[in-house]
Parts: structure tokens; C-alpha cells; sequence
């Protein structure tokens, strides 16, 4: 077993040691959509080499010293007919506090050794040149994707390439925050990164697998903390294009839902929310202009579906409750016609 | 170490311990000091991250008359302080009085130069964050002096009226403890914000 | 008189018969006292009562978070739950409890009168009790957002903007500030006690050398409060100025930082857990030898270790702060400090297995629960060591990890030992023992629950769970751990209310416990139970760190060895 290759960063092509392949098979720790055992990026597979590291260490610590206290505990217990003489009075011994100062210490010089590698790695890692930029802003209670060298803005669902062995390809993402602390946190891809106000981070991943990997924001930031949800698709470098292709069009102008379009454009829907090529040029809510190529709407905690976003429409609050979009008090009709033209958005 | 097992009590050698009172304000010291730390490190911090506004180079002045008079307030009261140990407590009340003259003249200086700095060249604790911290840092320390002019005024008061005593040396010099204090921390603001801010 | 002389008059004396004072003139007593020992028990029944209180709110975010998607709390209610939780446990639970029994015991122990400010005790009381009233109000006072009270919703550390005016319009942050401001206040005031006290107070022959460890680490955790409570104290003044005068202290918008918040509450927050932490170690140094029948192993270790702990606790603060981006110098600085405070505790934790070697070790209800602490204690350190692996953080960091571990340490670590103080103790208090079969329901019923909660609830920040929600899918596979957790709490509230009940019955009707139930050997159990007001009628004088040792075995006395 070798432990230099737990700190090695490579994966997919080299065979994980054994207590990291123990680890995965233990089911209730890897299993779930989040589970920090399951890494699919280098990030998470780091930490997760790491981790194994120091659960065993301490595990090991943990058996030996529980071990002698329990065996203290019931080998000088006082058992009824001992005599009651005080037994002899040890006040010290230089040697033995001497070596369990020093072993622990040894200890935690080989752990910090260790940990100090990987901090390096993760955090100094050189950027190619080739890496996918994803600008980051996070809001009270959305999350904002921007593609700089692409001209996309998108909100909520998260695009990026897969990054293979052979075809290296990460997404670094700059991140920041437009009004209070929060923390993308996606555990099958990488350890989180904090996003706060006035301060810009800078984290990367690089995905193995194609694929939905699910997270949340893990920062609390105010009343719907707990469903600030975020989605990453792992997307193949064809499916990638594709998705980008479409993100750059500006909106569908479907003539069938003119009427919703007319609702939407002479209501204060505008001064939050963007649909490209319309007047509706709003920062303040997510970028709408490809609503319905979307799985979900309210950052990933409700189905996008023609009804659930019918009433999310209608009442944001009820569904939400504390999100700051605020019930724009429209008739059946008026819902009816905005909601197709939403849904006409690919 | 000895064997004896009972020590005759008028064999032991006399038991002294730290005095109370200079203990308890040396503890509240270094709980104050933990307070005024964090406000000057965030002095510190915003050196020059203001985003508008005045900055200290334009507005600020070396306060040297007020720093002249706090620092001698400090000599003063240590006047009174060994005056009243050795009985004198006319002129320790006379050192006394002295001393709260000085502190007074020192938060008069102060407030001479907040009114300059408000009305003159705009600057508030909402103007930026060197208004900010400024005003917080400073104000800190000149609430501090106020309370200990408030107990040096006290002391005169009893000086004035004939009932300070050489027994209560102790409890002037646990006082001046405090005044000392005030003057440290004094020290260090003037370099943080009228040399090293500016 | 000799020690044993007074401890014998004392027992043989019946307990005199007062003569039944009117209620009021009790209230009046109790409001107007000075003695340390009535504001001790103060402290302690204050806290007991806030326990329950704080103790309801986690049963109701226990419940919320059973299944997923909950609809029994509402996001609002939830969010109070949680900050009012954390903030009456660490302010208004943890620092009364562990103060009172300072404010108990210290001067006993050094065979002082009383604390050195008497009237500074009880004003420290008095206002620390006010902020607890002051915080609770916030439930009724004003309108709230929702119309449904002000209760602060921020989190109990309370990170700004979050708390800016622009974020928390209302008056809930402002409750959070004044609340804990004034009982800052207290905190100073004891911890200045306590510090006068055992400097100047002990007598005669104390040096610090035979200063019994219960008040070593009170001092060392007084001298933390002072460094560690003006931070905070400063941050919240900062905070109340940004609030209600428009300064920029924390306001992004004109250029001010939410990361120096973070700062100031974490140079805080950090050595206020080993501040709550330290007494717990002082109550085991006291309990575990008298139990085992040994005196402590490695006393001057001990002292080392405990000034070691207190000075390191002041530099490991940023280890809360390895996912906001300080940089890797900044992760690896912090890693390696967190790490380092491994050692020391290790320490204290061998010389208690030390201890434990070679004695007679006598079951009764303390040291259960002391025994209970080792295990647990030992764990809740190694889970801290996980978690000061920056990566490691970066992962399990603001998860249902860490809300493990940090409970983990304060309920398996300080409320057990907190539980084994209120049996060693209350004898000497009251005068009765706690009832020894009771004292087995409670602990075996709070043990159950607790591992029930606390070990199952690492499975879930393992698995992706992060704080502070008020509800999470279905689809994350975190609902059976969270039932799980929240039958625990069952067990756990059914293990307090035999502990109620065991104080109640056994103060009226426990069994009559004399000056020296345990056979131990420090000077507080040379009084009657309870002592009387005067404590000492007159000054001891000590030659070793356990003078009773020294009469009890006068061919074999502490002092032929140290």
C-alpha cells in the first residue's frame, strides 16, 4: 500500500490504494447524490485520498487510547471485599508524560505534512490555458452563471464540459456575491468555496463523469437558505457545444404567445429579470431568456413545469416562502398567457 | 522539602499576596486593552480603503497641546498619588486638582477638533470608513478619559472638602492605574492615527 | 482547630433549626445577597432554567428536521429556533452554569471567605441575568417582519451584512447585540473575581504550587475571558454604530468587509469554547482521583497543558474561516495551530488514564458520567482533529459534521462532566445526596440519547447535509439519519427530567450527606453541608495540595512528596 499514491492527485488511470477502495464500498458513506466519498473531480478526489488518511490515524488513536480506558475502567474497578486500604499514590513519571508528548506531537507533524500537500495542490494549481470560466455571483436565494468567453448569462443550472484523462478540460469559477455571505458547495466535485460581498474567490473543477451532480448553498444567507439549491451539468464536449449554441441565441420569439409576451414586457417583471433581444433588461432576478431549457425554476428546489411555474408566478411566496420576488398580483388570464410565453423560452 | 508534618503557625514566614485592588484593575485593564486591540486593528485595516471623502492627510492635525496635557496629567497624578502616601493630602489635592484640569483640557482639545473636522470639513462616522473608524477609535478612548475624570473629580471633591486621608493612598493609586492606562492607550492612537494614518 | 477537628465538630453538631422565614423576607435574601455561595447557586439555577428553554428549541428543530420537506416549523420560526438555541446554550446555559460553580467553589476550595468584590459578584450576576431576559423579550416585543415577533434569526454568530441594516431591517439583531453585550459584562466581572481572588485570597501555605486544579483552570479560563470577550465586545459596538449611526464597518457597499467580522467574532468565538471547556477539565481533575482513589497523575503537566491550551486558543481562531478564501499560507498557518492544541489536550487526557491506573475505581453516579466524558471527549477531539485538516474543512466545513462535533464536545464533553459536578457537589450545596438509583435512570437514558443523536448525526455532513436548513429533498438520502437523530433527543429529554426530578425529591427527602460524603480531600469538604455563611471559622492553613489527604493519612502525608 502506498500512501505517496493517496497523496498523488492523479485518478481515473491509477488504482486507488485499498483504504480508499474500503471506504467506497461501505454503502451508507457513499451512497446519496452528495456524499463526499463519491469524488467524480480531482478536487474531491484529494480530499476524499486525504480524508481516508486521517479517519484512519485517528481511528487507530481512537482504538488504542479508548482501549486502555476501558481496560483501566474495568481492571482497577473496586470490586466488593477489596480492602479499603487507598491504593499507592503515583504523582508522576518524567518518562511517560516525556513520550506522550512527544509521539502525539510526531503525529500531528506527519498530519500537518500531509494536509499542507494537498492545500498546495488544490489551491496553487497552475490553470491551463484551455480552462472553461465561469464567473459566479451568488444572490439571496439564486445563483448567477456567467460565461465571459462565451457572452452567456444563465442562472441556477450550471453547464460545464467533462474533463477527461485524456482530454483535460476544467471550469474555474470566479466567484463573488451581490448582497450576503454564501457558499457553493457541491460535495462530489470539490471541498466548498465561501462567496461574500466586496471579496472575489477563485475555485476549479474537473468532472470525470457526464451527468447532474447536486449541491446547495452551504453558507446561511437568510430565510430560504435551505433551498438555494444548485445543479451542475457534467455535459460531454458535443452536448456542451450544443448547450452554449443555444444559450448565445437571444430569446424565442414565439408569435403563438404574443399576448404573454406583451404581459410580460409592460409589467414590473422587467426591472428584475433579462430576456435577451427584449426590453426586459432587469440584473436584480435570474436571466430568464432560456427559461424552459431549464429542469427546475427557484434555484433548483421546484420542477419546471408549466404548472408549478404557473404558480410560482402567481404567488412566489407560497412556494418559497421568503424569496424576494414579490406576488405581482396578475388575473387567470393574465398568468395563463405569461406562463406560455415563459414556457416558450427554449 | 520538609518533613514535619504541622508547621507551628508563627514559624511560617509571612503570607503576602498580590494586593486586591491592584490586581482588579490590572484584570480590567487587560480586558479594556482586548477592546481598543480590535478597534485599532480595524483602524489599521482600512488605511486607505476609503472609497470618497477626506482622507487624514487633508483634514487631521497633530494634537500635540492635548497629547502634551494627557501625558503630564499622568505625572500629575502620580504626584497626588505619592503625595497622600506620605500624608500631604493638601497637596495631593492640589496635584489632584492639576490633574483633572489637564484631562479636561485634553477632551476640550478633542472636541475642538471634532467640531473643526464635522462642521469645517464634512467628515462624520458615516462619511467613510476613515470617518468611521476615526470617530469610533477616538471616541473610545475619549469616553474612557471622561469616566476617569469623573472618578479623579470624585477624589478632588473629597480633597476639597478635607476628607482624604493617608489610608486612602491605596485606593488614589488603584485609580491612577486607570489614568495610566488612559494614557497609554493615548500613546498608541496618536501613532496609529495621527502618524502612521496619515 | 485543626481541619478534621472542625469536620468532625461540624458533623456531630445536628444541623441547628432556623426558624421559618416569611417569603418575602427569603426573596428579599436572595435578591440582595453578596454571599459567593447563593450567587453561585443563582448562576446555576438561572442556567438550568435557560437549558430547558434552549433545550425545548433543539425538540423543535429535532422535529422539523425528522422528515424531509417539513412543513412543521415555518423557514421563520425555524431560523429563531436555531440562533436562539445557540446563543442561550453558550451565554446563558454554559457561562452562568460553569460561573456559578466557580463562584461556588473557588473560594472553599482556597479556604477563603468569599470572592475578593462581593458586591461586584452579585452585580456581575444581575446583569448577565438581565441580558437573558433582554434577549427573551425580543420574542414579544415589537412587530417583527412577520408580524411574528423580533426574535434575532441571524445565527448566533451572527455574520455580517447578513446583520446589516439593509439585510435585517427590524429590531432582532439589535436584541442579539444588547443581550449578550451586558452579559459580557458579567462575564468580565466574575472572570475579574476570580482572578483576585485566587491570587490574593488563598490561605495560608497555598502557594500556587498546592493550588488545587479546579481553581487553576478557573484562572487560566478567567485570564482568556479578558482577552477573548473584547473582541467580541468591540465587534458589537461596531456593529450597533453601522446599525443606528451609518457607519461602514461591515458595509461592502463602501468598501468595509464582511470577512473582518468573521475575524473579530472567531478571536472570540474560538477561546470562548476552550473557556467553556476548561471548567469541565477542572471538574474531572477533582472528581476522577477522588474516585479512583489516587491523587491526580502529572499535576505540574497538568498546569502546563492548561496554560498551553489558553495561550494556542488565542491562534487557531481561522480554522472557522478555511472555506472563505484566506489563501493557502493563511489555511496552512491555521491548519497547523489547530493541530498543535492536539497535544496539550492529549496530555491532560493520558494523565487522566493515569490517574484511572492502578486505583479503586468507585463507580457512583459522578464517575459515570466522568467515565462517560473520557470516551466522549476523547472522540469529540479527534473529530476536531479531522476538521482541522483544512481540505478536510473544505468539505465537512458549515456540515452537520461539525454541528456533531461541536456537540459532541459540548453536551458529551461539558454537560456530562457538568452532570457529574451537580452529584459531587450538591451534597455539599444542600446537604443531601442525590439519589444514587435516579442518578443511574438519568445516565443511562441521557447516554443512550445522546449517541443515539450525536453519533448519527456525523452521517449526514458525511453524506452532503449543510447547517442550518430548515429542510432538505428527499432525494439526498438524509432522512432515516435525521429520525434517527431526533429519537435521540427523546431519550436525552426523558434523561433531564430524572435528573429534575432526582433534585427535587432529594433535596426534600435525599439522604443527609455530612461535611465529607466521597472521603476527599480538598478544603471545601472540611466544611459542615452546607457550609456556613462565614465558610471557615478559621483560616486553614495547608502544607500540600491536599490537606485532607495530609490528616487522613498523617504517616503518609502529600507534602513528603511534592
Amino acid at each position: 500500500m502506498s500512501f505517496g499514491l493517496i497523496l498523488s492527485t492523479q485518478i481515473a488511470d491509477v488504482r486507488d490504494p485499498w483504504p480508499m477502495r474500503v471506504f467506497h464500498r461501505i454503502p451508507f458513506l457513499s451512497s446519496g447524490p452528495t456524499s463526499i466519498f463519491s469524488p467524480e473531480a480531482t478536487p474531491a478526489h484529494s480530499i476524499y485520498g486525504l480524508s481516508v488518511f486521517v479517519l484512519s490515524i485517528t481511528l487507530a488513536i481512537f482504538l488504542i487510547v479508548a482501549g486502555l480506558l476501558a481496560y483501566a475502567m474495568i481492571r482497577f474497578r473496586h470490586r466488593k471485599g477489596d480492602s479499603e486500604m487507598e491504593p499507592a499514590q503515583l504523582y508522576g513519571s518524567q518518562q511517560i508524560e516525556l513520550s506522550w508528548t512527544v509521539i502525539p506531537f510526531l503525529i500531528v507533524v506527519v498530519l500537518f505534512l500531509t494536509t499542507a500537500r494537498i492545500i498546495a495542490v488544490t489551491e496553487r494549481a497552475r490553470k491551463p490555458a484551455n480552462a472553461m470560466d465561469v464567473v459566479v455571483i451568488a444572490h439571496q436565494f439564486w445563483w448567477e452563471y456567467r460565461y465571459p468567453k462565451l457572452g452567456i448569462v444563465t442562472a441556477n443550472e450550471l453547464h460545464v464540459p467533462v474533463s477527461t484523462a485524456a482530454s483535460p478540460k476544467p471550469t474555474y469559477l470566479t466567484m463573488s456575491s451581490a448582497d450576503v455571505d454564501h457558499s457553493f458547495w457541491v460535495p462530489e466535485l470539490a471541498g466548498k468555496m465561501d462567496l461574500i460581498p466586496n471579496k472575489v474567490n477563485v475555485m476549479w473543477i474537473d468532472p470525470h463523469k457526464p451527468g447532474v451532480y447536486l449541491g446547495q448553498c452551504a453558507q446561511y444567507c437568510g430565510m430560504e437558505h435551505a433551498k438555494m439549491l444548485i445543479r451542475v451539468y457534467v455535459d460531454t464536449p458535443e452536448d456542451f457545444k450544443k448547450w452554449a449554441a443555444n444559450q448565445e441565441r437571444p430569446a424565442v420569439n414565439d408569435p403563438a404567445v404574443a399576448e404573454g409576451k406583451q404581459v410580460f414586457e409592460h409589467t414590473a417583471c422587467v426591472n428584475c429579470h433579462t430576456v435577451a433581444g427584449t426590453v426586459a433588461q432587469g440584473r436584480f432576478g435570474p436571466d430568464l431568456t432560456h427559461l424552459a431549457s431549464r429542469d427546475t425554476i427557484a434555484s433548483g428546489s421546484i420542477k419546471n413545469t408549466p404548472e408549478n411555474l404557473r404558480k410560482w408566478i402567481e404567488d412566489p411566496d407560497s412556494m418559497k416562502p421568503g424569496c424576494l420576488m414579490p406576488k405581482m398580483r396578475l388575473d387567470d388570464h393574465e398568468l395563463d398567457v405569461i406562463t406560455a410565453y415563459m414556457d416558450s423560452l427554449h | 522539602m520538609s518533613t514535619e508534618t504541622a508547621i507551628p503557625i508563627d514559624a511560617m514566614e509571612e503570607w503576602k499576596l498580590p494586593d486586591k485592588g491592584k490586581m482588579g484593575m490590572i484584570c480590567l485593564i487587560v480586558a479594556e486593552s482586548a477592546i481598543f486591540t480590535i478597534f485599532v486593528v480595524a483602524y489599521i485595516f482600512y488605511i486607505g480603503k476609503s472609497l470618497s471623502g477626506p482622507t487624514p492627510a487633508q483634514v487631521l492635525k497633530l494634537p500635540i497641546l492635548g497629547t502634551v496635557c494627557l501625558l503630564s496629567s499622568s505625572l500629575t497624578v502620580h504626584f497626588a498619588v505619592s503625595a497622600l502616601e506620605k500624608g500631604n493630602a493638601r497637596l495631593s489635592t492640589l496635584w489632584l486638582a492639576a490633574t483633572v484640569i489637564l484631562g479636561a483640557a485634553f477632551l476640550t482639545g478633542t472636541g475642538m477638533e471634532w467640531h473643526k473636522l464635522i462642521y469645517h470639513d464634512g467628515l462624520t462616522i458615516r462619511t467613510n470608513l476613515f470617518g468611521t473608524t476615526f470617530y469610533s477609535l477616538v471616541g473610545l478612548h475619549a469616553s474612557h478619559v471622561a469616566v476617569g475624570l469623573v472618578m479623579l473629580s470624585v477624589a478632588l471633591a473629597f480633597g476639597i472638602a478635607g476628607k482624604l486621608k493617608s489610608h486612602h493612598a491605596h485606593r488614589l493609586d488603584v485609580l491612577s492605574y486607570y489614568w495610566h492606562f488612559v494614557d497609554a492607550v493615548w500613546v498608541v492612537v496618536f501613532t496609529v492615527v495621527y502618524v502612521l494614518g496619515r | 482547630m485543626t481541619p478534621t477537628a472542625m469536620a468532625r465538630t461540624a458533623a456531630d453538631e445536628p444541623i441547628p433549626a432556623k426558624p421559618q422565614k416569611l417569603w418575602h423576607e427569603m426573596a428579599h435574601d436572595w435578591l440582595t445577597t453578596v454571599d459567593h455561595k447563593r450567587i453561585g447557586i443563582l448562576y446555576i439555577t438561572y442556567a438550568l432554567v435557560f437549558m430547558v428553554i434552549a433545550g425545548f428549541e433543539a425538540l423543535l428543530m429535532r422535529v422539523q428536521l425528522a422528515v424531509p420537506n417539513n412543513h412543521f416549523l415555518s423557514p421563520e420560526v425555524f431560523n429563531r429556533m436555531f440562533t436562539m438555541h445557540g446563543t442561550t446554550m453558550v451565554f446563558f446555559v454554559g457561562m452562568p452554569i460553569l460561573f456559578g460553580f466557580g463562584n461556588y467553589l473557588v473560594p472553599l476550595m482556597i479556604g477563603a471567605r468569599d470572592m475578593a468584590f462581593p458586591r461586584l459578584n452579585a452585580f456581575s450576576f444581575w446583569i448577565s441575568a438581565f441580558g437573558g431576559l433582554l434577549l427573551y423579550y425580543s420574542f414579544i416585543g415589537g412587530d417583527g417582519l412577520y408580524g411574528m415577533g423580533t426574535a434575532p434569526d441571524v445565527g448566533w454568530f451572527a455574520y455580517a451584512p447578513l446583520t446589516a441594516k439593509l439585510f435585517s431591517p427590524g429590531h432582532n439583531t439589535d436584541y442579539w447585540i444588547l443581550g449578550i453585550f451586558l452579559s459580557g459584562i458579567g462575564s468580565v466581572g466574575t472572570a475579574l473575581n476570580l482572578v483576585v481572588t485566587i491570587i490574593s485570597m488563598r490561605c495560608k501555605g497555598m502557594t500556587m504550587g498546592r493550588l488545587p486544579l479546579l481553581p487553576w483552570l478557573y484562572l487560566v479560563t478567567s485570564g482568556m475571558v479578558f482577552i477573548a470577550l473584547g473582541p467580541l465586545t468591540a465587534a458589537q459596538l461596531m456593529l450597533l454604530l453601522d446599525r443606528f449611526l451609518g457607519s461602514h464597518f461591515f458595509d461592502v457597499q463602501a468598501g468595509g468587509s464582511a470577512v473582518l467580522w468573521m475575524h473579530f467574532f472567531w478571536i472570540f468565538g474560538h477561546p470562548e469554547v476552550y473557556i467553556l471547556v476548561l471548567p469541565a477539565f477542572a471538574f474531572a481533575n477533582e472528581i476522577i482521583p477522588v474516585f479512583s482513589r489516587k491523587a491526580i497523575f502529572g499535576y505540574p503537566a497538568m498546569v502546563a497543558a492548561t496554560i498551553g491550551i489558553g495561550f494556542i486558543s488565542m491562534g487557531v481562531w481561522a480554522h472557522h474561516m478555511f472555506t472563505v478564501g484566506m489563501g493557502p499560507a493563511g489555511n496552512t498557518f491555521f491548519t497547523f495551530s489547530t493541530m498543535i492544541i492536539a497535544v496539550p489536550t492529549g496530555i491532560k487526557i493520558f494523565n487522566w488514564l493515569a490517574t484511572l491506573w492502578g486505583g479503586k475505581i468507585h463507580f457512583a453516579t459522578p464517575m459515570m458520567f466522568s467515565a462517560a466524558f473520557l470516551f466522549q471527549f476523547l472522540v469529540a477531539g479527534l473529530t476536531g482533529i479531522m476538521l482541522a485538516v483544512s481540505p478536510f474543512d473544505w468539505q465537512l466545513g458549515n456540515s452537520y459534521f461539525v454541528v456533531a462535533h461541536f456537540h459532541y464536545v459540548l453536551v458529551g464533553a461539558i454537560l456530562v462532566m457538568i452532570f457529574a459536578a451537580f452529584y459531587f457537589w450538591f451534597p455539599k450545596m444542600t446537604g443531601r445526596m442525590l439519589s444514587e438509583r435516579l442518578g443511574k435512570w438519568h445516565f443511562w437514558l441521557f447516554f443512550i440519547g445522546f449517541h443515539l443523536t450525536f453519533d448519527f448525526m456525523h452521517v449526514p455532513g458525511l453524506l452532503g447535509m449543510p447547517r442550518r436548513i430548515y429542510t432538505y429533498e428527499a432525494d439526498r438520502g438524509w432522512g432515516v439519519w435525521n429520525m434517527i437523530v431526533s429519537v435521540g433527543a427523546i431519550f436525552q429529554v426523558a434523561g433531564i427530567l430524572c435528573f429534575v426530578w432526582n433534585m427535587i425529591r432529594s433535596y426534600r427527602k435525599g439522604e443527609i450527606a455530612g461535611p465529607d460524603p466521597w472521603d476527599a480531600w480538598t478544603l471545601e469538604w472540611t466544611t459542615s453541608s452546607p457550609p456556613p455563611v462565614y465558610n471557615f471559622a478559621e483560616d486553614p492553613v495547608v502544607h500540600s495540595r491536599r490537606p485532607l489527604w495530609d490528616i487522613k493519612h498523617p504517616n503518609d502525608p502529600d507534602a513528603d512528596y511534592e
